[in-house]
């Protein structure tokens, strides 16, 4: 890791804020892995890892240096169990802004289809929504705001794009992504173990359906 | 054993009613809520009356209006908020022995917002994800309140405390509410620095009042807007998600802070000036739109793991 800052949360978490975005998982699986007992949840986003804690079973102090001493030595052996297998999701490409991010990107549509799917992406974090994950690797090229004006109702199964990510939406929500195509892929089940398809760490690779 | 087939009936909501427990824990790294309790006290008050686990699912009761009939025999316990109770001659934070067809109204609340009702035996809703709680942002778990919902009575587990009718709080915890304005502590949240000394100083010597959109998602206040620092706007206006909890007092860019709720997203892009502790965040869940409140800095002390022991 290339360099942390420990920011104030109150008195029962610690905001680990790394210096980029790359280094949010393995922080966060170096802290998992100490399983120490007063911390009771290690959550990531995109730049800063909340771990929360019990003030009654551990000093805020004791805790930081806990931190501190388990991002300058991560321990490797806690990342050696293998990666998941990558999952792969069908993408019709049909968003209603697709053509607004080919005129916006200066692109021709059926390269920034090209792009959308090249790139190798890793779920960083979810948030927004049970089973919205945020998958980090979007080709720079493609990075544009989310629209100014979110829209009320956003389908379930739209794939979308927003600065640095790209996304699916898990059931129909409002939302200020843009729209490049859907999928049929089920993201959020309460029926499976873990319900969401996309956790942090997942790999995820996009296929024109 | 009593009977597993007994059922609380709902005959009428109120303005708003729902199943909450203590929450749902362990799936934040999914983008699943908390959710639970507003007022965690109260419901484990109730719990306790009725020799109920604390953990145990009740109904959270918005404003009063709730109506409910009772198809079996069975204990029951009112805390939080206290309103008028008719069909039982009984009171609030106290275990309430009804017989069979029981049909137990609220009234409005003489003062507080937010009520809860336990029943020997606990709610025996499905749990979704290890919780009973309806989660009001996101629709996981059981379905608001209505008019006609039966919800299924749990049996009470061997090794449950026995009689508990009449049981009350002789500690007195139930929730009294400060008359005036409450003062909740706040202590420092990762991005006070962004926030001018000015603005920081007004977050503390002002009042501040609650707006009527507030809810379990979050509690908006109305006051002097709070100000970035020049030079760190742009900062807070990339600044990307970041993990959230209950009670994280985040700044949108009108000024007008938002203390975050137990239905709150677990990731959020305003800058958090402050964090409420565990313990103040049932008296915040007391406070009605238009109650008026202050804040009290309160700092983090290292040293002291006792400084906001959640009671």
């Amino acid at each position: 890791m290339t360099g942390w800052r420990l920011l104030p949360y109150g008195q029962s978490a610690v905001l680990v804020e790394l210096a980029t975005s790359s280094d949010v998982l393995p922080a966060r699986d170096a802290l998992v892995a100490l399983g120490h007992p007063a911390v009771l949840a290690v959550v990531p986003a995109a730049r800063t890892v909340l771990v929360e804690f019990d003030p009654d079973a551990v000093a805020e102090v004791d805790l930081q240096s806990l931190i501190q001493r388990c991002l300058s030595n991560p321990d490797r052996s806690a990342t050696a169990a293998g990666p998941e297998p990558a999952v792969e999701l069908g993408v019709r490409y049909d968003g209603a802004d697709l053509e607004s991010v080919a005129q916006q990107c200066g692109l021709p549509v059926p390269e920034v289809i090209r792009r959308h799917c090249a790139a190798e992406y890793t779920v960083q974090f979810c948030g927004f929504a049970p089973g919205f994950g945020y998958l980090s690797g979007l080709d720079p090229a493609l990075r544009l705001p989310r629209l100014a004006s979110p829209r009320p109702a956003v389908p379930a199964g739209s794939v979308a794009i927003a600065g640095e990510f790209t996304g699916v939406y898990p059931r129909s929500s409002p939302g200020g992504w843009l729209l490049l195509g859907s999928t049929d892929a089920t993201l959020f089940d309460l029926d499976r173990r873990p319900p969401a398809l996309l956790r942090p760490g997942t790999a995820v690779r996009l296929r024109q359906a | 054993m009593i009977r597993a087939d007994r059922a609380l009936e709902v005959l009428a909501p109120g303005p708003l009613a729902t199943v909450q427990d203590l929450g749902r824990l362990g799936y934040t790294d999914l983008g699943v809520s908390r959710s639970g309790a507003a007022d965690r006290g109260a419901l484990r008050l109730a719990n306790r009356l009725v020799g109920n686990s604390e953990a145990a699912a009740g109904i959270e009761i918005t404003l009063g209006g709730l109506v409910v009939r009772l198809s079996g025999a069975a204990t029951v316990a009112f805390t939080g908020a206290r309103c008028q109770l008719t069909g039982h001659r009984g009171g609030w934070n106290s275990a309430l022995s009804c017989p069979a067809g029981s049909v137990l109204s609220l009234g409005p609340p003489s003062s507080g917002l937010r009520s809860y009702l336990a029943v020997r035996g606990g709610l025996a809703v499905e749990p979704v994800l290890g919780s009973r709680s309806t989660d009001t942002l996101s629709g996981l778990g059981p379905a608001v309140l209505a008019a006609g919902r039966r919800l299924p009575i749990g049996a009470v587990a061997p090794g449950q405390p026995g009689d508990v009718d009449g049981a009350v709080d002789a500690l007195g915890a139930g929730c009294e509410l400060p008359a005036g304005t409450a003062r909740l502590r706040l202590a420092p949240g990762p991005r006070a620095d962004w926030f001018e000394p000015g603005s920081l100083g007004r977050l503390f010597d002002s009042p501040w009042q609650l707006r009527p959109d507030s809810n379990r998602i979050g509690t908006r206040l109305a006051g002097p807007a709070l100000r970035l620092r020049p030079g760190t706007e742009r900062a807070a206006a990339e600044l990307p998600s970041e993990p959230t909890l209950p009670g994280a007092l985040q700044v949108p860019p009108d000024g007008q802070p938002i203390v975050l709720g137990p239905d709150a997203p677990v990731t959020g892009g305003y800058p958090v000036v402050g964090v409420l502790p565990g313990a103040d965040l049932g008296l915040l869940a007391q406070l009605r739109p238009g109650a008026r409140l202050r804040f009290v800095s309160v700092p983090i002390d290292p040293r002291s793991a006792t400084a906001a022991r959640p009671r």
